[in-house]
């Protein structure tokens, strides 16, 4: 059974931030280091229920923003999860240091 | 009156000159002093802003420079900490001071969109002078890795401040 069918039903939601709650079964999980005022890799083959796990290394205070669409607040030293609730490709910056520049591409 | 200033010309001199000349550069205990004052004046510099200005864009420039200086400032503190260096006081430190004693001065006289221009306007010169001293002088000068690792994450942000300032100074023309 796949359970990437179920994806379109998270579809219509916002892009969802999940504190502490484990990813949902047969979903894949992408760690995304932030360092040295730098987006590190990003993960080749997301799908929609997907979890970014955004782990900023850095003493500074970062976001991962794409206005309109996401706006995730990355405490310095943190990490933050993020189930992925909408397929595209998604160019984002951190709000606070602009030049930090990456892109995010999710398929459905 | 003359030697009064005959004298404030010669240690200016001597602070651009401390930060001019990397061959005879500062020690680490004198950049981390500078590093440092260089971080405390743009916060203050950032809380005067954050004070007087009701202009969006400035205030959060301005909350962005405290946060951002106070923690590059808590991790050059933990380092001469765990390096067991002192930060020592020099005349670049001093001429910094100077200099930034003046411009608070000019700064507080201002209100509205004066001040929020000239702030902009000296944030762009400060970080330009700041990124200056670290290529030429403060980056190439310093001895410990660390220290030196920490001065190059600087630039990087400094350079994105920068920026940030510029960018925000066009759109208040």
């Amino acid at each position: 059974m796949n359970l990437r069918r179920f994806a379109p039903l998270f579809a219509a939601a916002v892009w969802s931030l999940l504190p502490s709650a484990p990813a949902a079964a047969a979903t894949h999980t992408y760690t995304v280091v932030v360092d040295k005022m730098k987006f590190g890799a990003m993960p080749a083959e997301v799908h929609l229920g997907d979890i970014i796990v955004w782990d900023n290394r850095d003493f500074l205070r970062h976001s991962a923003t794409d206005k309109g669409v996401f706006d995730i607040d990355l405490p310095a030293g943190k990490t933050v999860r993020m189930r992925v609730t909408k397929a595209g490709t998604f160019p984002f910056i951190c709000k606070y240091h602009p030049g930090m520049k990456a892109v995010l591409k999710v398929e459905k | 009156m003359r030697y009064k200033l005959a004298g404030f010309v010669a240690a200016t001199a001597m602070a651009v000159a401390g930060v001019a000349m990397a061959a005879d550069g500062p020690n680490d205990a004198q950049i981390a002093h500078i590093a440092y004052t260089a971080g405390n004046i743009d916060v203050a510099a950032g809380k005067l802003a954050l004070k007087k200005s009701h202009n969006k864009a400035v205030r959060e420039f301005a909350s962005e420079m405290v946060r951002d200086h106070n923690a590059v400032n808590a991790k050059a503190l933990a380092l001469v900490k765990q390096l067991k260096v002192t930060p020592q006081d020099n005349d670049t430190s001093k001429a910094l001071t100077k200099g930034a004693t003046e411009e608070t001065k000019k700064l507080s006289a201002l209100n509205g969109a004066a001040f929020d221009k000239a702030y902009v306007a000296n944030e762009v010169a400060f970080h330009k002078t700041v990124t200056g001293a670290l290529k030429s002088t403060l980056i190439p000068s310093a001895q410990n890795a660390q220290l030196k690792a920490l001065l190059e994450s600087g630039l990087t942000l400094f350079n994105e401040h920068e920026q940030h300032a510029e960018h925000l100074a066009t759109e208040l023309k």
